[in-house]
Parts: C-alpha cells; structure tokens; sequence
C-alpha cells in the first residue's frame, strides 16, 4: 500500500462517519424543538381548567384565588411567552413543578423512566433473543410443520390484547400458583439498590447484591412476560419475513457453494444480511413496549412512566404530563438515533453517503 | 485423457412425482483436467440447473436422479454434511452477478478466507496471506488494502475477480462458471475470459462453463454442449461446432449471434 492511497483511505473514513452522524444529530434536535411545541401546544388546548381542578370547591369560587394562582403558575401571559418560558427552563433542566405533589417534575421523571425502561429494555431482548430463533427456524422450514406452528403462535401473540393477558397472569401465576410475584419493583423486606443507573437489575448487580438481584428479577419475570408475548409475535412474523428473503440471495447460495457449515452462513451471512429490516423493526418494537406498558403497569403496580402518566392526565397535572410527553418525544427520537447510527455500523454502504 | 468430473445421465425434476416439470433430461458430460467445457443454451433450458446439481444446491423439492462423479466419488444422494467438504474445497462455483453473490456487508477479506480457514484449519494469518497472493494473481490492484474493504467499493469486472479468487482459494479441481460474464460490461468480458484461461492452463482446472453467449464461448471453450430444453442436442469440439454444426438447433443459435466472426478474435 501506497502511503498516497492510505492518507486517501484515512481521509475519507475519517470525515465520512462523522459527518453522517452530524446530520442525523442535527435532526434529531430539530425533531426534539417539534416535540416540544407539539406536548405543550396540546397541553395548552387541552379542555378543562388546571386551577380549578388542583384547587379545592370553596378556593374555586374565590375570583382572586383562582387569579392569585394563575399568576403564580404563570398562566395569565400569551401563550408564545409562556412557551418561551418553558423553553428556557426547559434548556436549564428545569421541567416545572407538578401541581399534584408540588415536586419537581424532573425528580419524579427521574423515579420513574428507569422503571419503565428497565422493563421495556428487558422484553425488548428476550422478544429479539427469542423472535430471532423462532423467525428462522419458521424461514428455514417455510411452509412445513415448524413453520406453521410458530406463524400460529406469533399470531396469537399479535392479536392476544395485552391487558388482558396481564390479568390473566396476574392472577394464574401470581394468585393461584405464586410463582411469581406480582406488584412493584421488590420485595417490601428489600431496600432498593444505591442509584447509579436506576435500573436495579443493574444496580444491584454493580453492588454486588445476589439477593437483592433476584428478588427483582423475579418481580421482572411477570410484567416482561406479559409485554414479551406482543413483541415476540412482531418481531417473529418479521425476522422470518427478512430471513426468508435473504435465504434466496446469492450470497447465501455462494455461502452454500463454499462449502461453510449450517451455522457459520447463520451466524456470519444470514443474519448480517437481515439485520437492517430488523434493525428497524426492533426501534418499532421498542415504541410499541412504551405504550403498552401503561396497563401492564397499572396491573403489577409497577412505579414506572406509565403509572406517572396516568396519574398526571387524570389530575390534569399539566407540567407532568408535558414533562412525560417530552420524556417519550425524546425516547422516540434517540431510539431512530440509535437505529440510524446502528445502521451505519452494520451496513458499510450507509457510511459514504 | 480421465474425465475429473463425469455427469452420466443426470435428469432433473421439479414439483410433485408424475405431475413435475422435467427441466434436465439425460445430460451426460464429462469434464477433463485442464479444459473449458462449455454448456450453452438459451435461458430455461437447464444448464444453471445442472451446474447447481453438481455442488447439490438445488432446492429439496428437485428430483435428481443420474450420476455425478467427481473421480471415484459419487456426488449425488451423498449427505450434506459430507457434500460440505466437496463444495469451495474440491469443486468451487463462480456466480453471474458478483455484486449479489459477495455479501455487501462483509469485507472481502473476511470473504475470501472464511471458507479457506475453514477447509484447510489456516490460521488467520497464513489465509490472509493466501488471500493477498490470490488477489494479486486476479489482478487486483492494492491486494493488501483490498482485503479490508467491502464489495461496493469495487467495480463490477474487480468484483467478479474477487468472485473467482474466491472459488480457486482451497486450490479446488473444478470450477463451475455460471454465465460469469454476462452481468459485466463487454470491455471487461475479455478481461475475465483470458484470466479464466491463464487459470485454467496454470492450475490444471476443469471448468464448466455455462453461458447463453455464444462470442463467449467460441472465445474460451475447448469442448462444447448445446442444450435445448433440457437436453443436450450436440456436442464436439469448439472448432466442429462452430465450423460444422450437425444439428439444426446448433445452426439456428449460430445464425442468430451477432457478428460471429469478430466474437471469435477475442
């Protein structure tokens, strides 16, 4: 190799990656600056009077309570000045007061995100980890009994609604047969983990605590199980969508004519090759898990996002809600983040765009 | 001279047994040491399908019966497992469309020695090696660098180098060439065609070579087969062949090649 042709090369690894996730990154903040008009534009329409339902009967009636509280709550200004304001917070890391708790939003976001997402985390990689087997063994063996038995199944997945399938476990393996249990993040006897990540599977794995590690593992189980079964169903209807049509490439054929093992073309050709579709489904995936884990919280009482959400809309708790309508505006767009740049990674093409 | 590779009476049938299409009838082929022997035919007529029976690549709803010989060993009916060893090590395939069959998101490198590693227990390093002297020999440029790129980043003639640098890497005795030509430009055509004949002359290779181009086998084939819905309908050396064709259907596919003549000078 030249030294010519690998200054080249160099230039053009080095100033290629970057600038395409510079322009992603410069997406996702104009996508963000969109969320933020778009939760507290709704919130300012929304019907119903946030005063009046934070304050009692009697204050109600009170013309200069009522006002004494607008003020305070800054509620009597335009509304371009009052998203001007919050903007401003917003960017200092402040996302108001709840009007429910008189808390900081901010610190009870912070409670209850790494709840939700330790659970929307963890069925997102069973449901990969088990999809990934079921789709290709449904590609492998199209149209034969394997592959009928698992499209069923999956189907059931899909059209089974998830909050019924939370009381159905509810109550079979928790009431009845108590295999697990079935309210909160632990046990009452256990004290949460110290916080580093809020995650206490994590978090108590970093503080080297086996007892309390299983005791949320096992609070976990139920709640995964129940998100799991939708997503499994997805993702396995998918997978062997994408399987069966890399199966028919050419690659896989020479793959074939090279005389490499069964699991070597899996592993190294088969899944490579399908990778980006599911890529992109699993983003899906992960979105579809943030809303559906509001019931299946409710039901396992798990303290998670889902639980603050509701709580805050049915008290009209407005900085709540647009702080959780925020949170999930940012999940959303870090997640295609993650996917655009995980794209790059997988498919060298994508890079010298 | 021994044929390395006997087809003896190969038929091929697809879909449920009575009502299935036959789309290999018969064909019986003999490949030798150092010679091209070229399948033409137009598309449809079975010679991709053949080829494909060889390595047993064919789908599992393809009745094979006949005889496939590679020496003394009976390739048809044999387990995959044992066909493994054969395919890439003793008998290696180059495909139409290098930019399909070289995975886009591996690096030609990893591509080129994974199969190598895996026959012949290299180690990463003597497979790398190999791999470098290989490419120099397909002529292409900066092998060492070439290693750590992927397929895109070549053109489509570099590819299809890279595509039989491939299939030559555990040293095999056949090369089956399935129309390796015919996703290229025209330019880079005779490019590819005089490797496949430098290679062949240098590794005593026994190759079968199916095109429908007729410029592309009077250019390189020392043997030729014409196929005609799944049978073959004439064989003979190139020279007969093209000088003095018996059968109708050879006269007929002889007549309607463009420019003929100038073909041959290639």
């Amino acid at each position: 190799m030249t030294t010519a042709t690998k200054a080249a090369r160099s230039r053009t690894r080095g100033s290629a990656l970057p600038r395409y996730i510079l322009q992603r990154l410069i997406t996702s903040v104009l996508l963000l600056i969109g969320v933020t008009i778009v939760t507290f534009i709704l919130t300012a329409i929304v019907p119903g009077d946030p005063i009046a339902a934070a304050l009692g009967e009697g204050a109600r009636e009170n013309e200069a309570t009522v006002a004494a509280y607008r003020e305070r709550y800054g509620m009597d200004r335009p509304l371009p000045e009052r998203y001007w304001i919050y903007l401003v917070s917003l960017v200092q890391g402040d996302l108001g007061t709840s009007i429910r708790t008189s808390r900081p939003v901010l610190e009870e976001l912070a409670v209850a995100l790494p709840a939700t997402i330790e659970v929307a985390v963890a069925s997102v990689i069973l449901s990969l980890a088990v999809a990934l087997v079921l789709g290709t063994i449904a590609a492998y063996r199209a149209g034969r009994l394997p592959d009928q038995v698992i499209r069923v199944l999956s189907l059931i997945g899909l059209s089974v609604p998830t909050f019924w399938l939370a009381i159905i476990t509810y109550r079979f393996f928790f009431m009845e047969l108590g295999w697990a249990p079935g309210s909160g993040r632990l046990s009452p006897t256990l004290n949460p983990p110290p916080q580093v990540t809020g995650l206490y599977l994590v978090d108590f794995a970093i503080d080297g605590d086996h007892v309390g590690f299983i005791d949320a593992a096992a609070h976990l189980a139920l709640p995964v199980l129940v998100l799991s079964l939708f997503t499994v169903g997805l993702l396995t209807r998918f997978i062997r969508t994408s399987v069966l049509e890399v199966l028919s490439s050419d690659y896989i054929r020479a793959a074939r004519a090279k005389g490499l093992p069964g699991r070597r073309i899996i592993g190294g050709y088969l899944l490579r090759g399908a990778s980006l579709p599911i890529l992109t489904m699993l983003g899906i995936a992960f979105g579809s898990l943030l809303s559906g884990t509001v019931l299946v919280e409710a039901i396992f009482a798990w303290p998670g996002l889902g639980t603050y959400a509701y709580n805050a809309a049915i008290n009209l708790d407005l900085p709540a809600v647009m702080g959780v309508g925020l949170v999930v505006g940012v999940i959303y767009v870090g997640i295609n983040l993650v996917v655009d740049l995980m794209y790059s990674v997988l498919d060298p093409r994508v890079r010298l765009r | 001279m021994s044929a390395v590779l006997s087809i003896t009476d190969l038929s091929i049938e697809f879909g449920p047994k009575g009502s299935g299409r036959t789309v290999v009838d018969s064909v019986s082929l003999d490949l030798t040491a150092g010679r091209i022997q070229g399948l033409a035919g137009e598309s449809g007529s079975g010679k991709t399908v053949t080829a494909m029976a060889v390595l047993g690549l064919l789908p599992d709803s393809a009745k094979v019966t006949g005889s496939i010989r590679l020496g003394d060993t009976e390739l048809l009916g044999m387990p995959t497992r044992q066909l493994r060893s054969i395919r890439g090590m003793r008998v290696a395939m180059v495909f139409q469309d290098p930019s399909a069959s070289l995975h886009p998101q591996i690096t030609v490198g990893s591509q080129l020695t994974d199969h190598v590693r895996h026959h012949l227990k290299l180690k990463r390093r003597e497979a790398k090696e190999r791999a470098v002297e290989l490419l120099a020999r397909v002529r292409v440029p900066n092998p060492e660098e070439a290693l750590s790129r992927y397929p895109h980043q070549f053109s489509g003639g570099q590819r299809q180098r890279i595509a039989i640098a491939m299939a030559l890497a555990c040293d095999p005795e056949v090369l089956l060439a399935d129309e390796p030509t015919t996703a290229l430009d025209v330019t880079v055509q005779a490019g590819i065609l005089h490797l496949l004949r430098d290679l062949v002359a240098e590794r005593d290779l026994a190759v079968l070579l199916v095109t429908h181009d007729l410029g592309v086998m009077s250019a390189v084939a020392d043997d030729m087969a014409v196929m005609r819905h799944g049978r073959i309908v004439e064989t003979g050396t190139r020279e007969k062949l093209f000088r003095d064709p018996e059968h109708p259907y050879t006269r007929e596919l002889l007549e309607a090649m463009p420019d003929a003549q100038e073909s041959e000078v290639l």
